[in-house]
């Protein structure tokens, strides 16, 4: 108790210099409870509503179209009109859709992050599985759909945990940072795939040789759509399997001794250690249990709506690196990565197709999302600086003062 | 500088609030010419923040500081200074690959042309003030090439070097061996001769005793009493400083040691940068003795205790648990299961995870075993139920099961270690330096505790910085020099003849 009258006296100093960044921050994440999430979220939503009032639109009329294109709005309007003729029910489904993706991805990041681990890798990751859930739906196109379905979501989870787990071996092995080395992945990934999709690639499609893409995956191997019109792009069960990969994921963490390794690991690697855990195992581990997660996101999208895939798409997506910032959003919890997966699901949707381009110009709209996720990102970071100058402002105080007294 | 009383500083109703706590609370101080006041008090009893306030690094937020009668107000360091106030720190604040003399001008600089360093000048003025106080050191040489207790009077030259009629120093002999410990004394005899003024901060009662004219005792932020040495005892002091009665003797019957339970034979560990830290140690500890380790701190006993544990590599040589004998490779888990309890000296660092609850502590080693968890899966109410448990039985305060260790006490966050590796029923408990950091109450805990684990037939390993600890608790002592065991001596030896080992000074060596 009268440990705090001293606040700086009682931290060994070589806990401070040994706790690296990211242990930092989940402790400060872990003791600011839900309220700095909510108002990392409603200060990212503020200033970008400044930079939409400076562009000289109406911020609220802006945040009300980017609302509606969400879908949100549907959740109001009871009676619920659930036939996708209606536009906000449509746009609902292909909310959710971005939602399914945004969890596995989030929860790619948020698992090794609750290890000490940093993985930059989602992308990479998430391409990997979409490759392998490609090449899965393409082939063994005799199966009937359970098997072949689960086969294709199986080898691309499988296929994400051998990719990271590489990241997880360097680390364990030779101490090669994780950011660097899933940041490089992520480059093989990106080329690896444009090779496979490309002009005589492995991959590439067999009916026209000169479209750089992928096959199409075969009817047997699409993931059941359930709300919506198939062809019009419903949304299927692949939910449902994100939904219970956040149970998993809590699962493990508070119901395992696995994951009860990971968090000693996250917080303290050298209690850990002593406590008889294999620290660099548990590198291992986390980062392929995270490549699954990412893998799985891959596989439904691939086996839920994409079906193909071109070279041009592996350049352009950035899915994987949203999963950061629905992590940091979410504090690494499973809950906080749904709630967090489903707002920047309704945001990356509700400001590109689902806006209303009368209301608020999509270009403007989709740098806004970009902008708030920039900010989100900002602000959990920022979680460290508060908490950083909170604990210094006594050392700062008297310098100010005498500063004041001096001029 | 002194007024009619004597007095060349007094607190007065020096207040400070945290939150949730009071660190000083209406704490009145003097210090009179030419006196050794010691602040005695518990860890976290207000001694520190009342110096931070003095010496200006902290504002109080009620009170009055006088300086020779004059009220005074510190905004920093720099204006106390000029008030003639120094402060010797617990952790030294010396740059390694300066002299001595740069360190000890440095901001103050004498400079000859206006702007050159007067480096001859420097070391000619720093060679009289030592030899004016007795402080002893090379000015031209490096402080990384010095000792400890000669960085320590680098310090004192410092502030003396400023102008300072009156030096705090706090904690000064914790970093010490007894032999510069009496050194200090010598000194600070000498700056109390030359009319200096010292506050001396300490939780060591014996030395308390020494060396000060006056004691005044804090406990949990506010002052209990001021006493002149003349008639205090250590208890009297002791139950002061704890509110209680205190037993400072540790109350033990001769050991009666049985079969082996510890032997290392020939033990080499080399560290990362290729120092061989261990260099070929053997012993062996029973069931039913304590057998501890003294030396300096850095003599190789941390790397010992790490190479037995398994955390350490070793480089050749066995350990024997039990019987059962390990060699090569060895991992904590296959210690821990072989029967080793192990209290680690840094149990921030080491002994808990802060961010876990107390039940997640106590389950560190057994958390993949019946009945905490099976195939895989944890049972964290079967966690709560066992900290439940060991915290009624050892008596731990201020949290339950799901407190987090962080925010525990430091006494009670050890007896959260102690009690981990206690009731895990291990053949050897090795404790390294179980009372680091821990107040008069907790230490008198963790003593007891480990005579009582001895009398319960177990064997322990005890390394200790302390010389008084290993004294009183030992039944055998090994003296650790420099990777070696330098000497052996039952219990009962004398404190001359160890102190002198643990400083390389054999005397068929020397």
């Amino acid at each position: 108790m009268s440990e705090q009258a001293t606040p700086t006296a009682n931290v060994p100093p070589e806990q401070e210099a040994s706790t690296d960044f990211v242990v930092r921050l989940g402790i400060a994440q872990r003791a600011g409870g839900l309220i700095v999430p909510v108002l990392t979220a409603v200060l990212a939503f503020l200033a970008g509503g400044i930079v939409v009032a400076a562009t000289g639109h109406n911020p609220l009329s802006a945040y009300r179209g980017i609302w509606d294109g969400a879908g949100f709005n549907w959740l109001f309007h009871i009676p619920w009109n659930t036939n996708t003729v209606n536009l906000d029910a449509f746009n609902l489904t292909q909310t959710l859709l971005t939602t399914t993706t945004l969890i596995l991805v989030g929860l790619a990041v948020a698992f090794p992050f609750r290890c000490g681990l940093f993985n930059i890798g989602g992308q990479g990751q998430y391409l990997v599985g979409l490759i392998v859930a490609n090449w899965v739906g393409v082939s063994f196109a005799s199966w009937p759909t359970l098997p072949h379905v689960l086969l294709g979501i199986g080898a691309a989870a499988f296929a994400g945990a051998a990719w990271a787990g590489i990241a997880g071996f360097l680390k364990a092995t030779t101490g090669a940072h994780e950011v660097i080395s899933t940041i490089m992945l992520n480059w093989i990934a990106i080329w690896g795939g444009q090779y496979l999709f490309g002009q005589g690639g492995p991959l590439q499609n067999t009916y026209n040789p000169s479209a750089p893409e992928s096959g199409t995956v075969v009817r047997s191997a699409h993931i059941p759509v359930f709300w919506g019109n198939p062809v019009l792009q419903g949304l299927d069960y692949g939910i449902f399997v994100a939904i219970a990969a956040l149970v998993v994921f809590w699962l493990i963490l508070n119901r395992t001794t696995l994951g009860y390794e990971v968090r000693a690991v996250g917080f303290n690697p050298e209690a850990a250690a002593y406590g008889g855990i294999n620290v660099r195992r548990k590198y291992i581990q986390a980062m392929a249990i995270s490549g699954a997660f990412a893998g799985l996101a891959g596989a439904l999208d691939m086996l839920g709506y994409l079906f193909q895939f071109g070279v041009l798409d592996v350049q352009a997506s950035q899915i994987g690196f949203l999963g950061i910032a629905v992590a940091l959003l979410g504090r690494n919890t499973a809950v906080g990565t749904g709630i967090a997966a489903f707002l920047f699901g309704g945001l990356l949707y509700g400001t590109t197709r689902g806006l209303n381009p009368s209301v608020f110009d999509p270009s403007l709209a989709g740098n806004l999302t970009s902008m708030i996720q920039g900010l989100i990102v900002l602000f959990v970071g920022a979680d460290v600086f508060v908490l950083y100058i909170w604990n210094s402002r006594r050392k700062l105080r008297p310098k100010r003062r005498a500063e004041a007294a001096a001029a | 500088m002194a007024d009619e009383s004597g007095s060349v500083l007094e607190l007065q109703g020096i207040t400070k609030r945290y939150p949730g706590i009071v660190a000083d609370d209406h704490v009145d101080f003097d210090l009179r010419r030419g006196e050794v006041h010691a602040l005695l008090g518990e860890n976290g009893a207000g001694k520190s923040t009342l110096m931070n306030i003095l010496y200006g690094l902290t504002k109080p937020d009620e009170g009055e500081i006088l300086v020779g009668s004059k009220h005074v107000s510190f905004s920093s360091a720099k204006d106390a200074i000029e008030s003639g106030i120094g402060m010797v720190h617990q952790h030294f604040m010396l740059i390694p690959v300066m002299t001595v003399a740069e360190n000890i001008v440095l901001g103050v600089e004498p400079v000859r042309d206006g702007v050159l360093l007067d480096e001859r000048g420097a070391e000619e003025r720093v060679r009289e003030l030592s030899q004016q106080f007795g402080l002893a050191v090379d000015p031209t040489a490096l402080v990384s090439s010095i000792t400890v207790g000669q960085q320590q009077r680098v310090e004192i030259l410092k502030a003396l070097y400023r102008g300072a009629e009156i030096l705090i120093l706090d904690e000064p002999t914790a970093v010490l061996t007894p032999q510069e410990a009496g050194e200090l004394f010598a000194i600070v005899r000498s700056l109390q001769a030359d009319g200096k003024s010292i506050i001396f901060i300490s939780h060591k009662l014996n030395e308390v005793l020494e060396i000060a004219d006056r004691i005044t005792v804090l406990r949990r932020g506010k002052k209990i009493d001021t006493v002149s040495r003349q008639g205090a005892t250590e208890e009297g002091l002791a139950r002061m400083m704890v509110g209680r009665e205190v037993l400072l003797r540790v109350d033990k019957a001769p050991a009666s040691p049985t079969d082996v339970a510890l032997e290392v034979k020939d033990l080499q560990v080399i560290d990362e940068r290729d120092l061989e830290k261990v260099r070929g140690v053997s012993f062996t500890v029973r069931r039913g003795e304590i057998v501890a380790i003294a030396g300096v701190d850095g003599n190789g006993q941390t790397e010992l205790v790490e190479a037995i544990t398994g955390l350490r590599r070793i480089a050749s040589g066995t350990v024997a648990v039990g019987g059962r004998e390990f060699q090569g490779h060895l991992t904590p888990r296959m210690m821990i299961d072989a029967g080793i309890g192990h209290i680690p000296e840094d149990r921030h660092r080491r002994g808990l995870v802060l961010e876990f609850d107390l039940a997640e502590n106590i389950a560190l080693h057994d958390y993949d075993k019946p009945p905490d968890s099976k195939r895989g899966w944890l049972y964290p109410a079967r966690l709560v139920q066992r900290a439940a448990r060991l915290i009624k039985e050892f008596d731990i305060r201020g949290g339950g099961p799901l407190t987090l260790a962080r925010a525990l006490s430091g006494g009670n966050q050890q007896k959260v270690v102690v009690a981990r590796e206690v009731a895990r029923n291990p053949v050897v408990l090795i404790a390294a330096q179980p009372t680091r950091g821990l107040d008069v109450g907790a230490i008198e805990y963790v003593h007891r505790r480990l005579v009582a684990e001895r009398d319960a037939g177990r064997a322990i390993l005890l390394v200790s910085l302390e010389l008084d600890e290993v004294l009183s608790l030992a039944d055998r002592i090994l003296v650790m020099y420099e990777g070696r065991i330098v000497g052996e001596h039952a219990a009962g030896a004398g404190e001359e003849e160890i102190g002198l080992e643990m400083l390389g000074g054999r005397k068929e060596a020397a």
